[in-house]
This record gives C-alpha cells, structure tokens and sequence, in this order.
C-alpha cells in the first residue's frame, strides 16, 4: 500500500501458450513419469508392509490354534470316602483318587511303575480340579462321578500331532507302550479335544496344560485402569494449562520441548525410575499391577499431553470469539466450548497411548512383573503379571506346550490392541468434527 | 433500502455512546493504530472502511476490550463508554463484552442447538430467573435478528446446519441475547450472498433504534447503504470521519477521495 496510485496491469495482454512447442509434451511426458514412479512406490511400500503383516498373524495364527483346544480324558473317578473327610473336603487325598481311577482305565496293568507312568497321562492338576468339584458340591463324595480332566503335555503335543512317532524311541519324549497306552484310551472313546476355556480362566501354572491367561488379564486390566486414571486427569490438565493459560515464554517453551522429549525416551528408563523412585523410595510393592500402572502412566502421560494440545489447538479460534464475544470468561470458554469439541480428539489419543502402554514389556520387567505367580490378583496391589510379561514368561518356558500358548497369548494381546484401536477410529468418526 | 435514502439521510444531534481519545495499539512492534480519536453516537449505524490491514478489525476490537485475548496486543489512549473509562482496572472486560455485543466475519455459531446459541448469553450472566424467561429471552432475540420465523419449529437443531445468512443472523440474534447497548459488527456480510446481504443490511438499520452499531465493511455502497456516519482509516490513522453522506459525495481528504472511487485498496 505504499503506491497509493496503484497500478491496474494491463489486461488485454494475456498469457499465451504455444501447445504445440515440443517443450511442453516433454515436461508433461516426465512429470507422468514421476508420478508414474511415486504411485509404484508407494504401492510397493504397502504391499511389503502388508506382506509382513500376513506373515506375522499367519505364523501366530498356525502355531497359537493348537492352544486353544486341550486334549481331556474322561474318567470314572470314584470319591472314596477313605480320602476324604466330609468335615474338610479340601484336605482330601486326591491324587490317590485320581491314581485309582487312572488304575480302573487301565485293569490289566500289575506293575507298579508302569501304573505310575500310566498316571502320567492325566495332568498333575486333574487332583485339583476333582477337588474343586468336592469342595463345590460335598454330597458327592462316596459317589462315582464322570470328570474329564487335561491330559498332561506330552500326551496333549501327541494327540495334537506334533509329537512325531517316527522318531527312534531314545530321542522321543514318550516311549512306545506310553503311546500304546494312550492309543488305548483314544480308542475306547475317553479322549477329546474341548475348547481350552483354562486359556482364560486359569492362572499361570508350571504346567502348560493348566496354565491361563486370567492373571495376566487382571493384571493389565488393575494397570491399564490405573495408568488411565492418573495419566487421563494429569494429562489433560497440564494440556490445558499449557496451551490456554500458560504465559509463552522461554520457561513454556522449555517445558514443551521436554515433553516432546519425553515422549521419546526409551520405555525402559521409565522402568529404572520407577525400580528407583516407586519401589526404592516409597516402598511400594513388586510386581502390583497398581505399580506397573503408575509406570505406565509416566509413559503415557506425554502422548496424552501432545495429542490433547493438538486437539485443543484444532478447536477453530471462531469459536473461541464467538464465546468470548458474548462475554464468556476464559475458564468457560475453555470448559464450555474448546474442551468438548476437542474431547473427541483427546479420546482418541489416549486410547491409542493406553495400547501403546497395553503391549508395554520392558518397564514391567523391571518391575517385577515378570513373576511366576499361580493366583489372579485379588486386588491392584497384589502381585501378578500382565499381558506382555506373561507372553515372555512362557516364550522363555522349555515345556513344549508353551510354544503355542506364546503364540496364542500373543493373539489374545494383538485382539486388544485391535479393539482398541477400532474404538479410537469408531469415535473419531463419530464425533467427527461438525462446525 | 436504495440510495434514495442518502440523501434524506440527515443526523439530528445524538448523544455520544463511545469517546475514543488518542487510542494507539500495538501488536508487538507493529503500531497497527495510530492517534485515533473518534466520537460515537447512539442510535446510529456508523460504518469504518478502508484498505485492507488499515486497522479497523484491531479499532474496532478495542471498543469491547477483545484485544485483551490478544498475548502481544498493547492499547493506550482513551476509550469512554457513556463517560466511563473502559480501560479502567475495576472494568471486568467480561462484563463489558455482555454490554458490548460482537458479530464476526465468518457465521460462527456454537456446535449447539439453535435455542443453545442464544441461550448461551443471557445463560452465564444469569438474566433469566427460571426456563420460561429464558424462553422468553431467547424468542425476543430471534425476532431481533430477523430469524424467528425461520427457525421457531427447529430451536432444537445444531445452529450449524443453517445456510450462511441464517447462521449470521443467529449470531446476530446471539450477539443481542445479552442486552448489550452496543453492537460491533466486523464485516458481517462479507461471506454472504446479495439476498442475505440485504436482509442483514435490513436488520442493521432495525438494531439502529435501540442500539448504537459500528460496523466495519469493505463494500462501499453496503457502508452507504447502512450507514449514518463513516470514518476512513489508512494505514492506522483515521483519515476522515463524518457523515456518510459527505464522505461519499464530498470528501476532504484526498487519500478519502482515492479510496472510495477505486484507486486504493
Ligand atoms: N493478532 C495480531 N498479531 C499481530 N499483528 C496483527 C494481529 N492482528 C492484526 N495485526 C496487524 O495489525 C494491522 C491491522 O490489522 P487489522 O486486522 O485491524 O486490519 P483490517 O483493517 O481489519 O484489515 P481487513 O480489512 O483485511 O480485515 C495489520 O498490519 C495486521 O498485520
Ligand atoms: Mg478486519
């Protein structure tokens, strides 16, 4: 504006193009030829990523199916009054019971350590769950019940086919009149392969037939529930602080930058300040769910700081005026307006940082939550596992039947982080802005 | 409403709403407003044009301290509202806004109902007692704003999904909720089309009776149209300011001249 008299271009010379001048075809034939060149790349770069994706599901798939059915044997288990005392059913001498009914599938056998190896057949964990049934129902002792209970591993990889017969009888893992034994059974009708329903329900075990997944659920539920609860509110009061009310100054700038920082420190260091700060100072206990959570959260905070900020900026500042406009204070304008049109935003970035947390291993490791614990945690503060240490626990188990119980645990994982992911989706598109 | 009224367009003496003295502002460095002083009445419709950046937006948001909002915005001078000084420390600027109303370039209706969006207001200073004053409230602001009769079966639809002109004449109906005995209007037609133009333009010359309107424009003959006075900015100083009618047939000052036949802009 400085030429008050501007000038008016002359508008009767207008642009001409020659399209006829080889020139042109050349620049167009090569920028086809570019684009020709990024769309392949492009293609290829999802095809490969895609391909990878095949392959990861598609191996877990074919080794995790085998682990959710488990091979049972059906028995005519006789409750003998002789072992077990009606007063404390609990207390019963069930192995003795299941070794008698193992003794009734099999009449012919005399020796004795062939019976025991006979026995070998029914899990370790059939007593248990024979005295469950007692314990539930103590009318039924002096009675002869129908149970069916897990076969232990090695029969379940046989019946399953990954126990080869063929191999010479030295280097396999069951001898020939094992195996003859079990043929037997499976002959007769006693064996089948049922959901394994003890994939969810059980704890973790020595055992592969016995062992579950419900500890390491409950124990990434306590901590998930608990990273949401402090790292929710945390985050998103300092989100808001920052990006409404915070003066911009060199201190914000400052602390913005850490926390974009933040964000990408190694999740193992959040463990080592939790191992020093959590359980060194305040005394808190090893492996709780609660404790994985409060490391998790410190993980999860600065993705939900950034991508609340991010949503927060995202509100149109015309709302922002009409509200002020009407004389709206800065805390209802925030409140009333920018939050609620930012929360789906919010939402969605903190879903994703809690899936991000869900497959988080390397800080539960350092916290212990690596344990070997047979009992689903009653409360946050009791110890148990979750969903990641428990899927290294067993990927570093020797037993056969861990194999596939680490694959299916895997699957159990990625089916979360799925649904969680498909939630964050589902609620971006809902409330998909509408100004 | 045609140029005919232009000329039987004469202001009788009025009382002085707004007293601007010396009012600079700064954005930083930038000095966006310069020595502007400038006296507006009630019940009139006084129009601010000039070039773009010229600094009626940042005059214009002086008068109901929303510069405030503004980190790095510095106003000095003199701004007096019915002799009382706006800028003094016990004035709540959230207060005055109430009293001040604003509508903006671009429609911005809250993502709420429509019965929301005027509600909104008389809601957070607390003018309605009980459900039916608000009601009552709400009603007598859509009338204001020209829009009732279009929207009183739907109050409970999104303010978002009405065409653009019904959107601006609910911010307008908005804007008037709160009671304010000023309006200050930043080019409310400019993303309008000529019918909706013409209806705001309507509405405008209604306000007028109870209200004292500013309103800044970039169209000649809507600042014509509508207006009692004018006053021309150039490069932050306030050129020119009189009547509208000898701005436009009689000018003063060259640059004036310049500007409103087309040569500056
Ligand atoms: N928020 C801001 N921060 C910094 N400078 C600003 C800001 N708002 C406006 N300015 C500057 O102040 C000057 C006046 O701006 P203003 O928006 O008041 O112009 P305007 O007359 O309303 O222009 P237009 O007709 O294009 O709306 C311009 O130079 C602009 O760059
Ligand atoms: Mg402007």
């Amino acid at each position: 504006m400085t030429d008050m008299q501007a000038e008016r271009g002359d508008t009767s010379a207008t642009l001409r193009i020659n399209w006829s001048d080889p020139a042109i075809g050349a620049r167009l034939a090569r920028r086809k030829r570019r684009q020709f060149w990024l769309k392949g790349l492009g293609l290829a770069a999802i095809s490969v990523a895609f391909a990878m994706l095949f392959i990861l599901v598609g191996s877990l798939l074919s080794t995790g199916y085998q682990a959710f059915r488990q091979t049972h044997v059906a028995m005519e288990v006789r409750l003998d009054p002789a072992h077990i005392r009606a007063d404390n059913p609990a207390r019963g001498n069930f192995r003795a019971i299941v070794g008698e009914a193992v003794a009734n599938l099999f009449p012919e056998i005399e020796d004795r350590a062939d019976l025991r190896s006979a026995t070998g057949i029914v899990s370790n964990g059939a007593q248990f769950i024979i005295r469950d049934r007692v314990v539930e129902n103590p009318d039924l002792i002096g009675q002869t019940i129908r149970v069916e209970v897990p076969v232990s591993d090695n029969y379940d990889q046989l019946a399953k086919g990954l126990l080869d017969r063929d191999t010479p009888e030295e280097h396999r893992r069951l001898k020939d009149d094992e195996i003859a034994r079990f043929d037997q059974l499976a002959e007769a009708g006693l064996i089948s392969k049922p959901l394994n329903t003890a994939l969810l329900t059980n704890a973790d075990s020595r055992f592969p037939e016995l062992a579950g997944l419900k500890g390491a659920l409950l124990g990434s539920f306590y901590a998930l529930m608990t990273c949401f609860l402090l790292a929710f509110p945390v985050g998103i009061g300092a989100a808001i602080y920052l990006e409404e009310f915070a003066p911009k100054n060199r201190i914000s700038d400052l602390i913005e930058i850490n926390i974009n920082n933040l964000a990408a420190v190694p999740s193992v260091v959040f463990g080592l300040l939790a191992l020093a700060v959590f359980l060194g100072w305040f005394g808190l206990p090893r492996s709780a769910p609660f404790v994985g959570g409060m490391t998790l959260a410190l993980m999860t905070l600065p993705t939900i700081i950034i991508a609340t900020r991010a949503a927060l900026k995202a509100v149109p500042p015309s709302i922002r005026e009409a509200a002020l406009g009407v004389g709206a204070s800065r805390q209802q304008v925030v409140f009333g307006h920018v939050l609620p049109l930012a929360m789906p935003g919010i939402l969605t970035g903190t879903i994703i940082g809690l899936a991000q947390a869900l497959g988080e291993t390397a800080p539960l490791l350092l916290i212990g939550m690596n344990a070997f614990i047979t009992s689903a945690p009653e409360t946050p503060f009791s110890s148990a596992t979750a969903l990641p240490t428990q899927i290294f626990i067993w990927a570093d188990s020797p037993e056969r039947g861990f194999v596939s119980r680490t694959s299916a645990a895997i699957l159990v994982l990625l089916g979360f982080l799925i649904a969680m992911n498909a939630l964050a989706i589902f609620l971006r598109s809902k409330f998909e802005r509408k100004w | 409403m045609n140029d005919m009224t232009r000329l039987e367009r004469k202001v009788d003496q009025k009382t002085i709403k707004i007293s601007a003295r010396d009012v600079q502002v700064f954005y930083g460095e930038t000095h966006a407003i310069k020595d502007v002083s400038v006296d507006i009445l009630d019940n009139t419709v006084t129009a601010f044009i000039g070039p773009s950046g010229c600094g009626k937006s940042t005059f214009l948001r002086c008068l109901n301290r929303m510069n405030d909002t503004i980190d790095i915005c510095r106003v000095e001078g003199k701004i007096e509202m019915d002799g009382a000084d706006i800028y003094a420390k016990r004035v709540d600027p959230v207060q005055l806004r109430a009293q001040v109303g604003m509508v903006f370039q671009k429609p911005n209706p809250f993502p709420k109902s429509i019965y929301d969006n005027v509600a909104y207001g008389p809601r957070i200073h607390g003018l309605a007692s009980n459900k039916a004053e608000l009601d009552e409230i709400v009603e007598k602001a859509l009338r204001r704003g020209a829009i009732w009769d279009e929207v009183k079966d739907r109050l409970d639809e999104p303010g978002t999904g009405l065409s653009g002109g019904q959107q601006q004449r609910l911010c307008i109906a908005r804007a008037v909720a709160t009671a304010p005995e000023v309006l200050l209007m930043d080019e409310p037609c400019s993303a309008l089309d000529p019918i909706a133009t013409a209806q705001v333009e309507e509405l405008i010359d209604e306000l007028r009776r109870d209200y004292s309107v500013v309103i800044v424009t970039h169209s000649m003959q809507q600042a014509a149209r509508v207006s009692q006075k004018t006053a021309f900015f150039h490069l932050g100083n306030l050129v020119e300011y009189g009547d509208t009618g000898d701005i436009f047939t009689n000018p003063e000052d060259p640059r004036t001249e310049s500007y409103i036949t087309g040569r500056i802009g």
